[in-house]
């Protein structure tokens, strides 16, 4: 075997502060937002109801994160900038603070520049995809809503942010899946997506918990910095935390058990799941893991084998799911919950470059097989391949650039997504995961062979269904060929051994960060792991191609495969959601008697208690000091004044010769005094 | 110092005329007899008046008799014929208690000489054989005292009025038939 | 002769006035008091006249006002009580008590 250097590199990257770009780079977080304030007041005045503004705002994001994308590739750029926003004092003296700000290093920028160019196409296409659709203003008011929050999110330099941005893409995702909310599926599977969601989240927050505790601080700066300097506190916690962090990854990034909302997720537009569910939204768990990389590398090992285990099993067990399904968006749901195991998988073993540049490549071919299925759906106005056929003679550019994005998705040889998966599979080789390498590549044949599936059911033989189908239009397909760019040529930033002149390369860009950290990646180019890689690859397109190719009137005829066990398990998808319902249904009962029972005796107790406490408290003062106190105070005075009155009136005797008297005397006496004084002084 | 005094001729008749007077008025205040009170206070304003002579104001002297024995003391007597039950002999004028105001008026006194005493010492009068010209008296009074003697006269003048409106005896209803008047 | 026998003199027949306004029950007898009283005032203010020697007999005048009032209160005086007497058949001052508490 051909094997070359490849070891692990830790390397110091220099970096400079990025200037006025990074400085001010928050308004990439705040434009989105901005754009949702003004969609939402003035949208449906406008020409395009409000889309303008949200590609506005996102053409501005994309000119900047541009421009720190091109630092970053030639100099590096990192900065922070983060401010306090609330104070919690803690019993042992430290306190906790809850920031907001932003950071630029290198994971952030090219996140920044992933949503932003992604973001944008999508957009773009989007106009012309809900042209006369109920509600476009919302629609578009909506992503940008999600655009700022993933902003948020991936800029996010704490754990609270963090969440901040992670609630804020939960609730769009929301928003945006049910759409189409007057079919009740619809509406269910919104519901399903925050559900599921929102039980990660638990995880997530009992995590970050764990750790803002016990470092003291809620920054992902400190964490790295605590991990790598082996600090006890956490590592005593670390294992524990890695687990409930990583919990909240699977809900977000759809990993076994946890991916059973994505599917059906595909309920929204397809612009939203182009954007949300396969380029940016599911991979903040990736990202999650990636910011905290060193808590896992250094302190909470233990936790990585299930990491990796629960990886694999969705990397090939939702990719075999892709072959069952009529639905061209369900297929394309499942690889992405297939390519989210490759990722997980990844960054679990160690493989930092290896997982983000697979996210880095993914995000361009899967928004544009996406979008591509889009246009598809838009014109034979049904999602299942069943309807479909013979179309590359009616939409050539779609049917260009599909298959473009789905060789990358295969990884082929020189397309993006050959790169990536070569990358992640060498890094499972090297760090010792064999077996998992090894199913990681039986998973790239079952890749290529549904995608090759989807290729010929949906462009080859003849067209099944009763519509007149046609291309779609400009506004639609320039965002196709946009991204079918980056999907062939985004490989070059990260081939090993191979280095781009002044430029970086992508391990670089990457490397700048506040806290260095162990990273593995390639030196150069394993030949023999990409051998066997791309091998697989084209096996698996060529057994599909023989096996779907040729034409047949039923889905039924088409897989010929119907192997007896194995396709109604997989058609049942495993029974998860039968599973899911079932655990749902029976806790419904008696977790709902005691959350009623807490509510009754505990929760309405203490504040009953509290207005009883009130009630005697306030009848204390009133009967005590107001009655008694300050109206006996009021009533002595005016006593006082009855008695002296009643007394000294008794000096008006009416008889003249006692008031003569009284004042002959007194006459008397105040001479005398005088006198007195007078002589004495 | 007291033989001094008494070997002015002018201080014997001051003796004499002040025992009378002293003697009068103790008189006046303890006489139970409501006549004889009011003669003996003439006999103390007369010695008042022979007082004012010694020193010299003839003009106030002799107003005092016009006006006080002639006048003043006459309506007393007009008054206290009045005022007499028909009896005749009455019940005792003078209070059953009279201690407090022997007190009283004891100290009043002590209080008065010792001012006096301490004050002035044994400063002399001046001048008293020189006697004071009327016409100085009627002078003041006509014009730097005029403001003053108009506003009596209008005292008088109200006394009067008053005197009349307060004496003058109410009319039964049957009289005022009569009569004719309301 | 000196200033303070005078003075003296009018203390003791004002105390002696006082003694009887406070001791006498008949409103007369006060009147007649009162008048004693008077009198001592006005020897007073003719010994300090004979004393200081002002230039307008300033005491002598005030001793003529004096008196003039006096007569003017005595006749008032008088009205009053003899309206009392008839409304009440007697001339004691301690049946005049109905203004009292």
């Amino acid at each position: 075997m051909f094997r070359l250097v490849a070891q692990e590199a830790e390397h110091v990257v220099e970096a400079g502060s990025g200037g006025i770009w990074a400085q001010y780079a928050g308004i990439m977080l705040v434009l989105p937002f901005v754009a949702f304030i003004l969609i939402i007041l003035f949208g449906k005045r406008m020409k395009r109801q409000g889309a303008e503004l949200a590609i506005a705002a996102m053409a501005i994001n994309l000119a900047w994160a541009t421009v720190l994308f091109f630092l970053n590739m030639t100099e590096g750029v990192l900065h922070t900038e983060q401010v306090e926003v609330a104070r919690i004092g803690l019993f042992d003296g430290n306190p906790l603070v809850f920031e907001l700000g932003w950071v630029v290093d290198g994971l952030s920028v090219m996140m920044y520049w992933i949503v932003a160019f992604v973001g944008l196409m999508v957009f773009i296409y989007a106009v012309g995809y809900m042209q006369g659709d109920v509600r476009v203003t919302f629609f578009f008011a909506a992503l940008s809503l999600f655009a700022g929050s993933m902003l948020v999110l991936v800029g996010a330099p704490n754990f609270i942010q963090l969440i901040v941005g992670w609630e804020g893409v939960g609730l769009a995702s929301y928003l945006l899946i049910g759409h189409y909310w007057e079919a009740k599926e619809n509406s269910n599977a919104a519901m399903k997506a925050f559900y599921t969601n929102r039980l990660a989240d638990v995880g997530l927050t009992l995590g970050t918990i764990i750790v803002g505790f016990t470092i003291g601080s809620f920054r992902f700066e400190d964490l790295s910095r605590a991990s790598e300097e082996g600090m006890p506190a956490l590592a005593a916690v670390a294992v524990i935390a890695g687990f409930l962090l990583f919990f909240g990854a699977m809900g977000k990034s759809a990993q076994f058990p946890l991916h059973i909302w994505l599917p059906d997720a595909m309920a929204g537009p397809t612009p939203v799941s182009a954007l949300m569910h396969a380029a940016t939204m599911v991979t903040a768990g990736i990202y999650l893991m990636a910011r905290t990389f060193p808590l896992y590398q250094n302190l909470a090992q233990e936790a990585r084998p299930w990491m990796i285990g629960i990886g694999a099993v969705t990397l090939f067990g939702m990719g075999l799911l892709a072959l069952v399904v009529d639905d061209i968006k369900r297929v394309l749901a499942y690889s992405t919950v297939s390519q989210l195991g490759y990722m997980m998988t990844a960054v679990a073993a160690g493989g930092y470059t290896a997982g983000l540049f697979h996210l880095f490549t993914h995000a361009f071919f899967k928004a544009l097989l996406f979008l591509g299925a889009g246009a598809v759906i838009h014109a034979v106005h049904s999602n299942n391949m069943s309807d479909m056929g013979g179309l590359r003679k009616y939409m050539p550019k779609t049917f260009t650039t599909f298959v473009i994005g789905a060789l990358a998705l295969a990884g082929i040889l020189p397309f993006a997504g050959f790169w990536s998966k070569d990358e992640i599979l060498v890094t499972l080789g090297d760090e010792g995961y064999r077996g998992v390498m090894w199913i990681a590549v039986a998973g790239a044949f079952v890749t290529a062979f549904y995608m090759t599936r989807v290729i010929a059911l949906t462009f080859f033989g003849e067209y099944r269904g009763h519509g007149h189908p046609h291309e779609a239009p400009a506004i639609m397909t320039n965002p196709l060929v946009a991204l079918a760019i980056p999907s062939v040529i985004a490989g070059i930033a990260n081939i090993p051994g191979v280095t781009l002149g002044s430029l970086r390369n992508f391990s670089e860009w990457l490397g700048v960060r506040e806290v260095v950290m162990g990273d593995h990646h390639a030196e150069s180019m394993d030949l023999s792991t990409a051998a066997v890689g791309l091998g697989v690859a084209l096996a698996g397109i060529v057994v599909g191609w023989l096996i779907f190719s040729r034409d047949a009137e039923t889905q039924k005829a088409r897989d010929r495969l119907e192997i007896p066990l194995l396709y109604p398990l997989l058609r049942a998808k495993y029974y998860l959601d039968h599973v899911a319902l079932g655990l749902v249904a029976t806790l419904k009962g008696p977790v709902a008697k005691v959350v009623n029972w807490t509510n009754q005796y505990v929760i309405d107790g203490i504040v009953n208690g509290a207005g009883a406490v009130a009630m005697l408290l306030s009848r204390f003062v009133y009967g005590g000091i107001d009655q008694r106190g300050i109206d006996g105070l009021v009533h002595g005075v005016t006593m006082v004044t009855d008695s002296a009155g009643g007394a000294l009136r008794r000096l008006q005797t009416g008889r003249i010769q006692q008031y003569a008297a009284g004042v002959v005397t007194g006459l008397v006496l105040l001479v005398v005094g005088v006198g007195l004084f007078v002589v004495i002084n | 110092m007291l033989v001094e005094w008494l070997q002015q001729p002018e201080n014997w008749v001051f003796l004499v005329v002040g025992l009378v007077v002293l003697v009068s008025a103790f008189r006046v205040v303890t006489s139970q007899n409501v006549v004889h009170a009011a003669l003996f206070l003439v006999a103390t304003l007369a010695g008042t008046a022979a007082l004012f002579l010694l020193l010299s104001a003839e003009f106030v002297a002799w107003v005092l008799v016009l006006v006080y024995i002639g006048a003043v003391i006459v309506l007393f007597l007009f008054g206290i014929m009045i005022t007499r039950a028909p009896t005749g002999r009455e019940v005792a004028l003078d209070h059953t208690r009279k201690s407090f105001a022997v007190v009283v008026s004891a100290a009043l006194f002590v209080v008065m000489a010792w001012a006096s005493v301490e004050g002035f010492g044994t400063q002399p009068l001046i001048d008293v054989g020189q006697g004071t010209s009327t016409a100085v008296v009627g002078e003041a009074l006509l014009g730097r005292f005029v403001v003053p003697f108009e506003v009596v006269s209008f005292v008088l003048l109200a006394a009067l009025i008053g005197g009349i409106t307060l004496a003058r005896r109410d009319l039964t209803p049957l009289e005022e038939e009569e009569r004719g008047t309301v | 002769m000196i200033l303070n026998q005078f003075l003296l003199l009018a203390a003791l027949l004002f105390s002696l006035g006082v003694y009887g306004l406070l001791a006498r029950r008949n409103a007369v007898m006060i009147l007649l008091a009162i008048e004693l009283m008077l009198a001592g005032v006005n020897i007073n203010l003719i010994a300090f006249e004979a004393a200081i020697r002002t230039q307008l007999a300033v005491g002598q005048i005030f001793a003529v006002f004096v008196i003039t009032v006096a007569a003017a209160e005595v006749g008032i005086g008088l009205a009053i009580v003899l309206m009392i007497f008839r409304n009440r058949r007697s001339a004691n001052v301690d049946e005049l008590n109905l203004m009292k508490w």
